[in-house]
């Protein structure tokens, strides 16, 4: 259980404006201030001059980025990779294809499993939602979207229901029903709302909260029953292409990662954005915690994976080769960490020893890009959706 | 892609790959590089390809693109076989952006049929291409055919050798952009990305330099309104606010980093099926779900009682580490603490209409005066919470929740790792019979 360091410690009532909500404390000449975060920006607004030109709060943050820097390479005393030559070497793995899941027409967008460790869902570009009972290849049932591409999915915790979302801005929550004749997508409930194709979706800890990424730059929390807006996410300057969930049960936070090469952690709370790290080359099309919770890592198309601690809050190492030269589209790790299995547009993916930063394995097998890579919830294999219209699970 | 090209161009000209000509059927081949040299070219233009195997992938791929292609066959990839490849002219390669028309490729059939030589010949899916654009562009086809007789013209004004270098070059561009079916179109586009394209109108541009009408198609995404508006006072001001707030952070030396991330991998290494063999066998590859059964039965395994003892987290993760905590708790009357905090995580997970009565529940059964399962809090956070209840939400509880993890954690989890319930389970100890091995009640339910 880690110590996360966030700005919104405590949650109560605001002295300014006394609405109960998470509070910023701050200490203005010693004196301690608890105000919530919209009454602490208009303190702050106010604060400066009127006469401030735009020039010289650019040149004012200019030098807040420079001094935070420095102030971050104080604390850089050595590279993840020296600690970990102590580390025992990873013995040799040998990861094969044990599944291949058949069925879709056409290019596998993205997938996910189920917390029974077995089954999975996936969507495609045609707009097919299947569910899978990946252990013995079974289709246990399949939706049409109104919608082509669709690129988002999740399973609900309980296994009950499914979510996605695509081009059509909106991502919808499908109960899944014994019932093989019912046709369920008909039964499906418009959730989330965004003006723009989304990207990403996943349910939080219950079936009654869904958190949404858009290419509308956006992200937002939802509950599920009445489709109301519980909070949304505003930062990112251009498309938000993945989320991904804190891991504690204590958590309330998520890290994001978009088209303007930042990656961003939330406070799902407040709203807030707690902690940002740009330091991709381009667009970031991936984000997934470490099992932790403390760090994270990231998918981009410079063609490197990238691992980010929030303690430490800077990157502490890059995935790369001269040899990788395509673009890396998804990442998760292996339960413990160790291994980070990324998918790339080469129609490969690369082990990588997350301690020590080298490649430990190649998988081979997809005849098309990798859309998505997915670790099961007990660690026992790895489910991989790719544009050749398979998903292939490794063990 | 583009630089890299150039760099291994350079670097096989400069190593003076020979250029054979090469006899074949009856015509000579010029500018032509064999395939074992190109990836042998590979690994020293590209120094650190570590394998053959990946050389040939990679090498598949930049084929795939159209970055370079073999002289007689319409599969665009590298094999290790000895057949010849060419590079593919600047002009064509797919950095360029090109989406040719299908009027374009019209056009290319076409002349292809008038120049009547053997090798030309239209393989099928060509010929069934181009019966199908007969019939699409029927009323066009006068034009389409002047056009094609005028590239006909150009082309025999050329040298002859030129001539098969610039046709090949043609031909693998078309496999790029028409390609034989079951093969990969390396075009497709992830339509996330559409937008932000170098030509992200698509105005499409003619490969024979026609002048079209104009045809602007929409990108299928919607382009946003304004959400990348950028660099506005507002925008600096919030940026400066962030800026302060993370140089008033508090953050961790690297070396503390790097050692809690160690230890934390370490420690659960031995539970990572990719690293450790999962017993009796990884369901998936043995096709056996034994392991999942055992994960599922009343019964834990040592090895998982010993993962409740890393954190009070991982105890409260697994139901029945929770039900076992539970029922220490309740031996030392302090049950309560815990009851409130899965409480309020019930409250968090609620729908939203629900959320104000379960709040005010919890209120009445935790911490009111006289409530039958009193928790101790101290004054502040009591006073805080009962000012959030005026407005009860989902988080009105966060304060205490926290206060009373924080309590649990240090206090009587502690104790219960110290416990005998636990250590029982742990050390395998069963009323007077000592087991050895991982497995508990698993052993005697073989029958």
């Amino acid at each position: 259980m880690c110590d996360q360091t966030f700005v919104a410690a405590t949650f109560g009532p605001c002295d300014n404006c006394t609405t109960a909500s998470p509070l910023m404390n701050i200490y203005i000449k010693n004196e301690a201030i608890n105000y919530c975060s919209f009454c602490v920006e208009v303190m702050a607004c106010q604060g400066l001059q009127k006469g401030e030109s735009l020039a010289n709060l650019k040149r004012e943050c200019e030098s807040l980025k420079k001094k935070l820097e420095e102030e971050r390479g104080k604390l850089n005393d050595v590279e993840l990779h020296q600690v970990a030559e102590k580390v025992e070497v990873v013995g040799a793995l040998s990861i094969k294809t044990r599944r291949v899941l058949k069925g879709h027409g056409n290019k596998v967008l993205c997938m996910d499993w189920c917390k029974d460790k077995r089954r999975l869902v996936s969507s495609s570009q045609d707009g097919k939602v299947i569910v899978w009972d990946g252990f013995t290849l079974n289709k246990e049932h399949g939706m049409t979207m109104p919608t082509t591409w669709v690129m988002a999915c999740a399973y609900a915790p309980s296994g009950c229901a499914v979510a996605c979302g695509g081009l059509d801005n909106k991502c919808s929550v499908i109960p899944l029903s014994l019932d093989s004749n019912e046709n369920l997508a008909a039964k499906k409930k418009t959730v989330a709302m965004h003006t723009n194709y989304i990207s990403g979706c996943t349910f939080t800890n219950s079936d009654m909260q869904l958190l949404s990424s858009s290419g509308d730059g956006t992200c937002a929390l939802w509950d599920v029953e009445s489709g109301q807006l519980l909070q949304s996410f505003h930062g990112h300057t251009a498309d938000v292409l993945s989320l991904d969930l804190a891991p504690s049960e204590t958590g309330n936070t998520f890290v994001s990662g978009g088209c303007d090469k930042k990656a961003n952690v939330w406070d799902m709370r407040s709203g807030q954005n707690i902690q940002s790290f740009e330091c991709h080359e381009s667009d970031i099309n991936c984000v997934k915690y470490y099992p932790s919770g403390d760090a994270f890592a990231s998918a981009s198309d410079d063609a490197t994976c990238r691992f980010f601690d929030l303690r430490a809050d800077r990157e502490v190492a890059v995935f790369q080769k001269d040899s990788i030269i395509f673009g890396a589209s998804t990442v998760d790790f292996s339960l413990s960490g160790r291994l980070l299995f990324a998918g790339y547009n080469d129609y490969t993916m690369n082990v990588w020893d997350v301690l020590k930063g080298n490649r430990v394995s190649i998988l081979f097998g997809h005849e098309n890009r990798i859309s998505r890579v997915r670790v099961s919830p007990d660690g026992t294999a790895l489910c991989s959706a790719s544009w050749d219209n398979t998903l292939r699970i490794w063990a | 892609m583009d630089g890299w090209m150039d760099g291994w161009m350079d670097g096989c000209f400069q190593k003076n790959i020979p250029n054979q000509t090469v006899k074949s059927f009856m015509t000579k081949i010029p500018s032509v590089v064999t395939d074992t040299l190109l990836c042998s070219e590979e690994s020293a233009v590209v120094c650190s390809v570590p394998s053959t195997a990946e050389a040939m992938h990679i090498g598949s791929l930049i084929a795939a693109q159209g970055y370079f292609f073999p002289i007689s066959d319409h599969v665009l990839s590298l094999k290790d076989d000895g057949t010849f490849y060419r590079f593919q002219a600047p002009y064509f390669w797919p950095s360029n952006c090109w989406e040719p028309e299908n009027t374009d490729y019209a056009i290319y059939l076409c002349k292809r049929t008038m120049q009547n030589k053997t090798r030309l010949e239209l393989a099928d899916y060509e010929a069934e291409n181009l019966a199908r654009l007969q019939r699409a562009f029927a009323r066009k086809w006068e034009f389409i055919y002047m056009q094609a007789e005028a590239q006909v013209k150009i082309d025999r004004k050329r040298d002859k050798s030129e001539r098969k270098i610039l046709d090949s070059q043609e031909r693998a561009f078309w496999d790029v952009h028409r390609p034989v079916p079951g093969c990969v179109n390396t075009t497709e586009m992830d339509i996330r990305k559409c937008r932000r394209m170098k030509n992200p109108h698509r105005v499409k541009k003619s490969v024979y330099g026609l002048a079209e009408e104009g045809t602007q198609s929409q990108s299928p995404v919607q382009t946003p309104s304004h959400h990348c508006r950028k660099g506005t006072k507002e925008d600096v001001e919030k940026e400066i606010l962030f800026l302060n707030q993370q140089l008033d952070r508090h953050c961790m030396k690297m070396s503390k980093v790097a050692e809690s991330l160690i230890a934390y991998t370490e420690q659960y290494m031995e539970y990572d099926p990719f690293v450790t063999a999962p017993e009796p066998s990884n369901p998936w590859t043995s096709d056996d779900p034994s392991f999942w059964d055992l994960e599922a039965s009343k019964e834990p395994s040592q090895q998982r009682v010993k993962k409740w003892g890393f954190s009070l987290e991982e105890a409260l993760k697994d139901p029945a580490g929770q039900e076992l905590f539970l029922k220490f708790l309740e031996s030392e009357f302090s049950s309560e603490n815990l009851r409130f905090w899965l409480a309020v995580q019930d409250l968090k997970r609620m729908p939203q209409q629900e959320v104000g009565q379960r709040a005010q529940d919890i209120w009445a059964e935790f911490l009111a005066e006289g409530a039958p399962s009193s928790i101790n809090l101290d004054s502040h956070s009591y006073e805080r919470t009962s000012q959030n209840l005026k407005d009860p939400g989902r988080y009105s509880y966060e304060d205490a929740q926290d206060h009373i993890y924080k309590l649990m954690k240090s206090d009587s989890y502690a104790r219960f790792l110290r416990s005998n319930v636990y250590q029982d389970l742990l050390m395998a100890r069963k009323k007077g019979k000592s087991l050895t091995g991982k497995r508990l009640t698993g052993l005697m339910q073989s029958s």
